[in-house]
């Protein structure tokens, strides 16, 4: 009798108890066959749902009820991105400082990075009708260069007074060095000095202890928990931030580290109260249209639409909202130098897309900004 | 030296009669810790700016704006915020002090320059209009900069209301605000001296730039015709008669206004004599709408 020729997952299985294992892409550490076997059966479950959501069209404009991003690094994206978050009910986006990808090498590059955030970006933003803001903060990864981190806090409060800096952010832990930690220090006195609240950047290795030890050292600073925005969490983070007095954030990710799926299950546990929900869409493989998926799917797994509300945009405006530079008067009701300078001098009308330029000579025009 | 108090006490009039008792305290406050303080205090006032005395249009009045003639003549605030106001009142007020005021206002333009957002850009350009900037090269250099901007409110800043161009751009730095201007879709009827500084090498630049939206089937921005001289060069006249026989009604109006505006020439002539002939009634008795009603016929 032929032996049954393995089935692919066999073969998969198969592996682990030969020379080679299979390692997990998120933590490295080596996934057992049951673990294999559960995911492969919430990946069949997850494309049946995929292709239902792809059913569901994205809400019309006229029907869309308004939607924050609070976490979205648009320099990295193109106007394609601005167009599709425009449809999708997208007023407003805060763009925090971080890293570029790879490490900058002068305080320069700081520079025309925080001039580039408070200014050209903000303006890009607005030809779509976005309203754009942002943090400014010295990251984690790049405190570690020491010289340059000294330069560049020195250089922070030629920003931090800007109009539409909403808060200090991203800062945190990236690795927890000593070089990290004196760097988040100096700027939670900043943030103090300033007035601003803060946007915390949880590290991807080691979470849970580093959102703790960040939770630590804003409190022994004596940072206000209802001014900081803790950003990043998963299912391990979420309790003890909410019960420490923060605000707690989501980032939703297209594969691995936070889902949609996932987001909608911590708001039916949690509740909305303090609960956001974010891109952080970068130059890498991310979703600009996240914010509004998520409130697809919370409104697919029947959770009410004041509650989405509150997890896609009030919250957010609360949070961003404390230092008054993010009002939601600024897209419901723009001031006339506002829609000139802004807005370029599209007439964004509360609720629908901004009209596009119709004239047949700039809107051809490569030379023009658009 | 040039005392900058007169202006100082322009703007400060200005924002008195239009805030209420908190902003107007604010922007005391600011006047004070800037004169004490210096660039900190500076930087946090022209933040707080728009949060503080809010973003209405500043709207000045008829004798509002003689008054601001008198301080400094071309000086226009008609398309000004309230925001704007303060933020150069703060800048006039760091720089008040300033020995001299010349290689150290250079410095402190520049500085700021180099991490201003473009709000804060936008309110620079317009203080350019009250510093001595005519005869600062560095300064001018800001000017020349601000309209190499795409972004049109930046462009605006100092190419339209603002005196500093036609007073202290040479020729090559004036036709490349005019050229500009047409490419990122502003108007040129808010550009002071349009008249004044028509010259033939900006002929020859529009009228190319014509024959390149011509042969691209684009259409032409009425606003190119208005500095066009028929005498300038040996296209020129070619071109006008060009527009105005296939040009949209805004392209031939400003035609018509350029040929009316246009001095004594061999070309100049022919075309009137052509003009006559074909539209008698809008060229030798009829009236022309004004510039700003051509340009704003064909705006988005």
């Amino acid at each position: 009798m032929t032996p049954r020729p393995p089935r692919p997952d066999d073969a998969v299985v198969e592996a682990l108890f030969g020379e080679r294992s299979i390692a997990c892409p998120c933590c490295g550490g080596a996934l057992t066959p049951r673990m294999l076997d559960e995911l492969v059966a919430q990946a069949r479950a997850l494309d049946t749902r995929r292709a239902h959501q792809a059913a569901l069209p994205l809400p019309l404009p006229h029907d869309r009820a308004p939607m924050i991003d609070p976490h979205a690094h648009m320099i990295s994206r193109t106007t394609d991105d601005y167009e599709a978050m425009a449809r999708a009910g997208i007023v407003a986006v805060i763009e925090p400082a971080f890293w570029l990808g790879q490490a900058r090498t002068n305080v320069g590059s700081f520079v025309d990075y925080f001039s580039t955030i408070t200014g050209f970006e903000r303006f890009r933003a607005g030809q779509f009708g976005i309203r754009h803001y942002c943090c400014i903060g010295l990251n984690p990864k790049e405190a570690n260069d020491e010289p340059l981190a000294e330069a560049v806090l020195d250089l922070l409060p030629r920003y931090l007074g800007k109009e539409g800096v909403v808060a200090l952010g991203e800062i945190g832990y990236d690795e927890q060095t000593p070089a990290e930690d004196r760097a988040l220090r100096r700027q939670i006195e900043l943030a103090k000095e300033f007035d601003l609240p803060i946007m915390v950047h949880t590290p991807h290795r080691d979470k849970k202890r580093g959102t703790t030890r960040t939770m630590d050292t804003l409190e022994a600073c004596g940072f206000d928990p209802a001014r900081c925005v803790i950003d990043h969490n998963n299912e391990e983070t979420v309790q003890e931030v909410l019960d420490r007095g923060y605000w707690c954030a989501f980032t939703i990710y297209p594969s691995t580290k936070m889902g949609n799926e996932r987001l909608a299950e911590l708001v039916k546990r949690h509740g909305p109260e303090r609960l956001i929900v974010d891109s952080a869409c970068d130059w890498g493989v991310s979703d600009p249209l996240a914010v509004p998926k998520s409130a697809r799917v919370m409104a697919s797994h029947g959770i009410d639409a004041d509650v989405i509300h509150q997890v896609v945009y009030a919250n957010a405006l609360a949070a961003y909202g404390l230092n008054g530079e993010m009002q939601e008067a600024h897209w419901l009701a723009p001031s006339p130098v506002d829609q000139r300078v802004l807005y370029g001098g599209n007439s964004v009308l509360r609720g629908q897309a901004p009209r596009v330029d119709g004239d047949e000579v700039s809107s051809l025009d490569p030379d023009v900004i658009r | 030296m040039t005392s900058l108090d007169p202006a100082i006490d322009l703007l400060a009039g200005w924002l008195a009669a239009r805030l209420d008792d908190p902003a107007a305290a604010w922007v005391q406050a600011q006047c004070d810790a800037i004169a004490q303080r210096g660039e900190p205090a500076l930087l946090r006032a022209l933040g707080a700016a728009p949060r503080r005395v809010g973003k209405a249009d500043l709207a000045p009045s008829s004798d509002e704006t003689a008054a601001g003639l008198r301080v400094r003549s071309g000086l226009d605030a008609s398309a000004w915020s309230v925001d704007e106001a303060a933020r150069v009142l703060f800048l006039l007020e760091a720089t008040r002090e300033l020995d001299g005021v010349g290689p150290a206002l250079d410095r402190f333009v520049d500085r700021l320059a180099q991490t201003a957002d473009l709000q804060e850009r936008i309110a620079l350009n317009l203080a350019l209009a009250l510093w001595p900037a005519r005869t600062r090269p560095a300064l001018l250099a800001r000017a020349r900069e601000g309209v190499r901007s795409s972004v049109r409110p930046v462009f605006e800043s100092i190419a339209h209301r603002h005196p500093l161009p036609a007073e202290g751009f040479d020729e090559a730095a004036w036709n490349q605000m005019i050229v500009k201007a047409l490419f990122v879709g502003a108007p040129l009827w808010p550009v002071q001296g349009l008249a004044r500084r028509v010259n033939a090498a900006l002929t020859a630049s529009l009228v190319d730039l014509a024959h390149e939206r011509w042969a691209a089937h684009r259409a032409i921005p009425a606003g190119l015709w208005l500095c066009v001289r028929p005498d300038d060069h040996p296209e020129a006249a070619e071109a006008m008669c060009r527009a105005l026989g296939t040009g949209s009604p805004a392209e031939r109006q400003a035609v018509l206004h350029a040929l009316r505006e246009a001095p004594d020439g061999p070309a100049a002539r022919e075309l009137r004599a052509l003009v006559a002939r074909v539209e008698p009634d809008t060229f030798l008795s009829g009236e022309l709408p004004d510039v700003r009603s051509i340009e704003e016929a064909c705006a988005p």
